[in-house]
């Protein structure tokens, strides 16, 4: 009975639930998708699945066309985004907390009811679905997540290094890419980070706004397993993997650069 | 524009937040190289005079002229003057050379240049060999140091300093401030600085503007603020002081405390009602009691370093506070005079509360926003009226609820043997109080005068 009270009010013990949580959740699947990335149909350790994805051009195709989705819709947010961010934050602009809600109000959504409901208005209006929609979708979709931490860093910037750089000559443009720019620049790559990874594995979005016509990375891995075909799934999986990883590790090292906190990660 | 040696003059300068006054009809005029603190304590409107000199905000009203210019819209990058910031508003993003070089870059010059004025200005603030170091690793002084030479490197006429030295612990402000001092030397330029340290102002400054609440309240060289202080604010705001109300028998001769002193203060008249002022280190203290002016009985002593501080009750009831050298211990009898140079006279500011008011009936009348009972003197309602009511005739309640109308204490001023309060009330107006009751800053009080405490008398 001691020993277990001890043990209970122990500090480092309490982490122990999540800890089990990550084994299996986090690092099982991990583990099981590597395992299963290179093994053969009958279980034998090769790189065919590699070598299958290599040689298929469809598949890199897929993929890459993904990338460019990411990479357009990454774009476009920033575009939309920076913008808006900048007007939410900027005193002089907008002083009501409402408008930033209504900003980040759809986020409180379900992402599949809103694009079935961008489908039911793509219908209604008579717009033909295709690319152009999903582009669409995904922006739409995705904008809060890159409007919400440019805000915030821009909140939190320090109102006093505007005024120096006033102080010491700037007009109002040179202020902004100067200083305003730079010190968002936290705040933009946790955006880019919290669309462009989603984006790479979408695949609900365009198989609703696309009526399955355009298929991303995503769509041939779902595919691909719902065929049974485990083991090149898992090699699909683990090449995106990969690929967010890097861009994490991008973001990552120009986070560190600066002290300014960016938003939500 | 060099006829005459001033550089900025500011005219008929307000400015409101709001409902709230924050500068009210400033005129000043800043001499070219001089050192000037605007000096007062917190709300007093020092750092939006700042403000509005860098222009980072916009007067209501007034002028503000630069060099016979008038600057008043001109936005902040176009002004010829450059500021320190408090919290020095380093650019996190740019290393300790770009951050000087930041205001050079922005106005094209040339690279080797710009190279020879950073390294002279990292020379002038102690710092050479940092260039390339990230601000965010620096201690908060070099932090200042660096924010300064951003300053100086553009070459303003004017460097305005925002208490530049509040966020640094005692021993490095004070090496700051001969190192502020030594470089408004080497410059040659105007330096506006503010703080609401009095010590720090008059240590720095060539000329003292005391603000309070929005108005200036002396303008002075430091031995001027310190030795002749215009009004009571001053006299408290400045050093430590025995403020005490007195009486000008005559052209040289001044009672207080119970005793009539020679002074050197003329032209107040006869018989008027003054504020006395006697610095704690001008009153001479001796054990024995004989030949001495008036007596008393030490009621503290404490070593305060250089001097010890001494509180003596005088025969009469008063309370002085005394700085001397040598302790005397608590409870003993003690002389003390006053070298007549050593005292120094003010005008009083008022010598009664003074209202303006109208009678609601013969026996009420209303003023300060609120009704009064009052005695019956012949007024009928709707007369306009000025209403006299003595300092010690207000009477302060501890309960809201039971007073006429509700304050808040404002200010405090020891006099010696009782509390001088400004009372601020709900709608804005001052009431003065005499109180032998202690009553903290910000207390909520509530007001009450008797009806027979009121001299009424009609407005013509």
């Amino acid at each position: 009975m001691n020993g277990l009270l001890k043990f209970s009010t122990k500090r480092s013990n309490w982490a122990i639930p999540y800890f089990i949580f990550l084994l299996i959740f986090v690092v099982l699947p991990l583990v099981l998708i590597v395992v299963y990335a290179f093994k053969d149909n009958s279980g034998n350790f090769s790189l065919q699945n590699f070598v299958k994805f290599v040689s298929q051009p469809e598949a890199i195709n897929t993929f890459i066309y993904s990338i460019g989705v990411a990479l357009i819709t990454t774009m476009l947010c920033i575009l939309f985004g920076y913008p808006a961010a900048y007007i939410l934050s900027n005193r002089s602009l907008n002083r009501s907390q409402i408008t930033v809600v209504l900003f980040i109000l759809p986020m409180w959504i379900n992402i599949l009811v809103r694009t079935l409901a961008t489908v039911a208005l793509f219908d209604f209006m008579r717009i033909p679905l295709g690319e152009g929609a999903l582009i669409f979708g995904m922006v739409y979709n995705f904008l809060p997540f890159m409007i919400y931490p440019i805000y915030n860093t821009m909140q939190k910037m320090d109102y006093s290094l505007i005024e120096a750089a006033e102080d010491l000559g700037a007009k109002p443009s040179k202020v902004f890419w100067k200083v305003v720019m730079p010190l968002s620049m936290p705040g933009v790559m946790s955006g880019i980070m919290m669309v462009f990874m989603p984006t790479i594995s979408t695949f609900a979005i365009a198989e609703l706004l696309t009526m399955n016509n355009v298929k991303l990375f995503g769509t041939t891995i779902q595919e691909n397993i719902n065929n049974g075909m485990w083991n090149y799934g898992a090699a699909l999986s683990l090449i995106m993997l990969i690929i967010i990883g890097a861009t994490s590790l991008f973001s990552d090292s120009s986070e560190a650069a600066s002290d300014n906190e960016g938003g939500l990660i | 524009m060099s006829n005459n040696n001033s550089i900025i003059k500011i005219e008929h300068l307000s400015k409101s937040f709001g409902d709230k006054v924050v500068l009210n009809d400033i005129n000043l005029e800043i001499k070219r190289g001089e050192f000037i603190t605007f000096l007062g304590p917190s709300g007093c409107g020092k750092t939006t005079l700042l403000r509005l000199l860098a222009g980072f905000l916009r007067a209501d009203e007034g002028t503000i002229t630069m060099d016979g210019k008038d600057i008043s819209d001109m936005p902040p990058h176009l002004r010829p003057l450059n500021t320190v910031f408090q919290r020095y508003a380093l650019f996190p993003h740019l290393d300790v050379y770009d951050n000087i070089a930041f205001g050079l870059k922005l106005n094209k010059v040339p690279s080797d240049e710009i190279e020879k004025r950073v390294r002279k200005a990292l020379k002038m603030v102690s710092m050479t060999d940092y260039e390339d170091r990230d601000v965010n690793s620096l201690s908060g002084g070099q932090q200042q140091r660096v924010a300064i030479a951003r300053a100086i490197v553009n070459r303003p006429k004017v460097l305005l300093l925002d208490e530049p030295l509040a966020a640094l612990d005692l021993k490095m402000r004070k090496d700051m401030q001969m190192e502020l001092k030594e470089m408004h030397k080497t410059l040659g330029i105007t330096f506006i600085y503010v703080t609401h340290d009095q010590e720090e102002a008059l240590t720095l400054s060539d000329t003292i503007v005391v603000m309070s609440e929005g108005n200036i309240q002396q303008i002075g060289t430091p031995t001027d603020i310190y030795n002749e202080p215009t009004n009571s604010f001053v006299a408290d705001f400045i050093g430590e002081s025995n403020i005490l109300n007195g009486m000008m028998i005559k052209d040289c001769e001044v009672s207080f405390i119970g005793h009539t002193f020679e002074c050197v203060d003329k032209g107040f008249g006869e018989h008027t009602e003054v504020d006395v002022v006697v610095r704690p280190e001008d009153i001479y203290i001796i054990a024995q009691t004989d030949n001495a002016k008036f007596t008393g009985k030490v009621t503290s002593c404490i070593f305060k370093g250089v001097h010890y501080e001494m509180f003596v009750e005088t025969d009469n009831g008063y309370e002085l506070m005394i700085q001397d050298y040598n302790p005397f211990e608590v409870g003993s009898t003690v002389g003390m005079f006053i070298k007549p140079s050593d005292i120094h006279v003010m005008r009083k500011e008022r010598t009664c509360n003074t209202f303006d008011g109208t009678m609601l009936s013969p026996t009420s009348v209303e003023m300060l926003g609120a009704e009064f009972e009052c005695r019956d003197c012949g007024l009928q309602a709707g007369d306009k009226v000025r209403v006299r009511i003595d300092f010690d005739k207000v009477d302060l309640l501890d309960d809201q609820e039971d007073g006429t109308l509700t304050g808040e204490v404002h200010f405090i001023l020891y006099k010696g043997d009782h509390y001088h309060l400004t009372i601020k009330t709900d709608a804005g107006d001052d009431i003065y109080v005499d109180t032998n009751d202690i009553w903290d800053k910000c207390d909520l009080v509530g007001i009450a005068i008797a009806p027979d405490n009121m001299r009424i008398t009609k407005r013509i």
